[in-house]
């Protein structure tokens, strides 16, 4: 409320009594001190997760080092008591930049042929309804991709092209891997299908933002439409299209439940195509309930450290991207 | 163009609606009457072909979700009118930013969190921890959804209160929100939606229970059901039953979502309100 003093009530003149000017000195005290102190919770509930996770995991961390924690490939909870992330941090970010690779183009046609092209009503019929996608719970898109997508993935995708690789080129085998229906390929299908949503919206929320004159000057040039959204709409928009891109691989990264019921769980490298592999989130949702000794619990929570540091620099990039390229752009809860 | 931009629209609509349509078929038609009365019980129940249901998950989704926004409402809205509100104050500034982290992080670690801090205090997984697990969730949403409702709200009026000598806690209180309310109920229930489907976060802290507990107050201080949870644990299960009762929880977990989801898309038209 910029800097309107908290007596300011007051001034007015003679008519107020002393007594009411305490009374509302104390109730603006009061009232900011609360706001205030629910603010500064937030504050406290952000950094607490990140120090927790670093003291839960330092353990681990102290055991076989930051670094070494890292790029560690063996995760043996079992025999040797061995944890490294390499598998799982590799598994995160193949799934989901894939994920956001195949999404990506398809997500910009929805936003732009909605934002652009389609019709008032036909726009906000695909508008609620990217929306509502959006809103599925994961554990139901879970239960579908059990359920419908894998057997349907490994009878008509998966087995023909394993199959035709065999006859023709059975010294790649290895790469395809086994073509049960549950891992990589499924999980990243399944991610590239929950993101896609979301990187529409923000897609359609920053072209919706780009000012009428920028428009105008372009079709006064004698533009056809296409070109006006090519050279005038979407290079305004690039911020806000690549700060919602890098925003749902954020959520690609963390995606949890879906990706714990379809990538398969193995806990090795190397990863194949259509073979098992694992998640950070992943791994954690398996084994965290299961964990008894307590160098593994640490572990877990280690992994979950890590994963605290990547989706921060995901989120500071895009912030720092809409920033630094933008003006536009719009928010999706 | 158009014609591929349209072509396109319809790939991607396709099999996002196939989603929809297929947790409607096989939802629907694992609906029964057993499903809301009777409980869980151990495998052997579901072996025998014998009679089961979720009603202590529904119950628990109940209490487990409606805490969550008992701790997150004041919380979250508290820190929305301080980003508004207050744009002067030292803290403005870090609390924007720890908002949009705390919003960006994966809801898993928010169940870590509260596990570290609620349930191994505690000694046990409870539906209290869950609760505020969910809270977690809830309550960057809610700030955001907060802030830009206020600022929806013009300089004006504010400015009005002001001039007849109100304090500026009762601009804000009497002028500024009821202003906003259509704005500040739509973001909690998108708040609400969100939080409700998720899963992860209460693995870890509500944990999940079979039965019925003794009293009401045991789905607050022991381990307690909720829907995405048990919904995950019966569809990874290895009994034919209990994959079916899996599809019933998918249903009825979307529904919840769904209508939450549209009751504040509905909200959301109100004239004081440009969220969406």
């Amino acid at each position: 409320m910029g800097n309107v003093d908290s007596d300011n009530g007051v001034k007015s003149g003679s008519a107020v009594q002393p007594v009411k000017k305490i009374y509302l000195w104390l109730g603006d005290r009061i009232f900011t001190t609360v706001v205030v102190a629910l603010g500064i919770t937030i504050i406290l509930i952000t950094l607490g997760m990140a120090l927790v996770l670093f003291l839960e995991g330092g353990a681990a961390l102290k055991e076989f080092g930051l670094f070494g924690f890292i790029s560690n490939t063996t995760w043996d909870p079992a025999v040797q008591l061995v944890f490294g992330a390499w598998p799982f941090i590799l598994g995160t970010l193949v799934t989901s930049i894939l994920a956001l690779a195949i999404s990506f183009f398809p997500a910009i046609a929805v936003a732009i042929f909605s934002a652009e092209y389609a019709a008032g009503w036909l726009s906000e019929i695909i508008d609620n309804l990217i929306r509502l996608i959006a809103a599925i719970p994961s554990v139901v898109i879970g239960i579908w991709g059990i359920f419908i997508l894998a057997p349907w993935l490994r009878d008509t995708v998966y087995e023909p092209i394993y199959f035709w690789t065999e006859t023709n080129y059975p010294e790649y085998l290895s790469i395809l891997g086994n073509p049960m229906g549950y891992g990589m390929a499924t999980a990243t299908i399944v991610l590239a299908l929950m993101i896609l949503p979301y990187t529409t919206a923000l897609a359609k929320d920053a072209i919706k933002a780009v000012p009428k004159d920028q428009r105008e000057a372009s079709w006064a040039l004698g533009s056809t439409r296409w070109e006006v959204i090519r050279m005038a709409v979407l290079p305004y928009a690039r911020g806000g299209i690549m700060a919602g891109a890098i925003l749902s691989l954020g959520r690609a990264i963390g995606e949890t439940m879906a990706v714990a019921m379809l990538i398969g769980n193995k806990n090795t490298l190397p990863f194949s195509i259509f073979g098992a592999g694992a998640t950070m989130p992943s791994v954690i949702v398996n084994e965290f309930r299961e964990a008894v000794e307590s160098l593994h619990l640490s572990s877990l929570m280690a992994i979950g450290f890590v994963l605290f540091l990547i989706a921060l620099i995901v989120n500071l990039t895009a912030a720092y991207i809409k920033r630094k390229i933008s003006v536009g752009g719009g928010q999706v809860v | 163009m158009i014609g591929v931009l349209s072509f396109a629209t319809l790939v991607v609509l396709l099999p996002l609606i196939i989603i929809i349509f297929h947790v409607f078929i096989e939802g629907f038609s694992a609906l029964s009457y057993e499903f809301f009365t009777e409980e869980l019980g151990s495998p052997s129940r579901a072996i025998q072909n014998r009679a089961t249901g979720l009603v202590h998950t529904i119950i628990g989704t109940v209490v487990v979700d409606f805490l969550a926004l008992i701790f997150a409402v004041p919380v979250g809205i508290g820190a929305g009118m301080m980003l508004s509100e207050y744009p002067e104050h030292m803290l403005n500034p870090s609390l924007r930013i720890m908002n949009d982290t705390l919003n960006g992080m994966p809801a898993i670690l928010k169940g870590l969190f509260v596990f570290v801090l609620i349930v191994k205090p505690m000694g046990t997984f409870s539906g209290i921890a869950g609760s505020i697990a969910l809270a977690v969730v809830m309550l960057p949403i809610i700030a955001r959804t907060t802030e830009s409702a206020l600022q929806s709200i013009p300089w004006t009026i504010r400015e009005a209160g002001l001039a007849l000598g109100l304090p500026r806690w009762r601009v804000v209180l009497s002028a500024v929100m009821p202003a906003a309310k259509g704005g500040l109920i739509t973001g909690v229930l998108l708040a609400f939606a969100r939080a409700a489907g998720e899963a992860a976060p209460l693995l870890f802290t509500s944990f999940g229970n079979n039965y019925l507990p003794n009293s009401w107050l045991g789905f607050i201080f022991s381990p307690t059901d909720t829907l995405p949870q048990r919904l995950y644990s019966l569809a990874i299960s290895p009994y034919e039953q209990w994959h079916s009762m899996g599809w019933a929880a998918a249903i009825v977990l979307f529904g919840i979502v769904i209508a939450t989801f549209i009751a504040a898309r509905f909200l959301a038209k109100d004239k004081f309100s440009k969220l969406k």
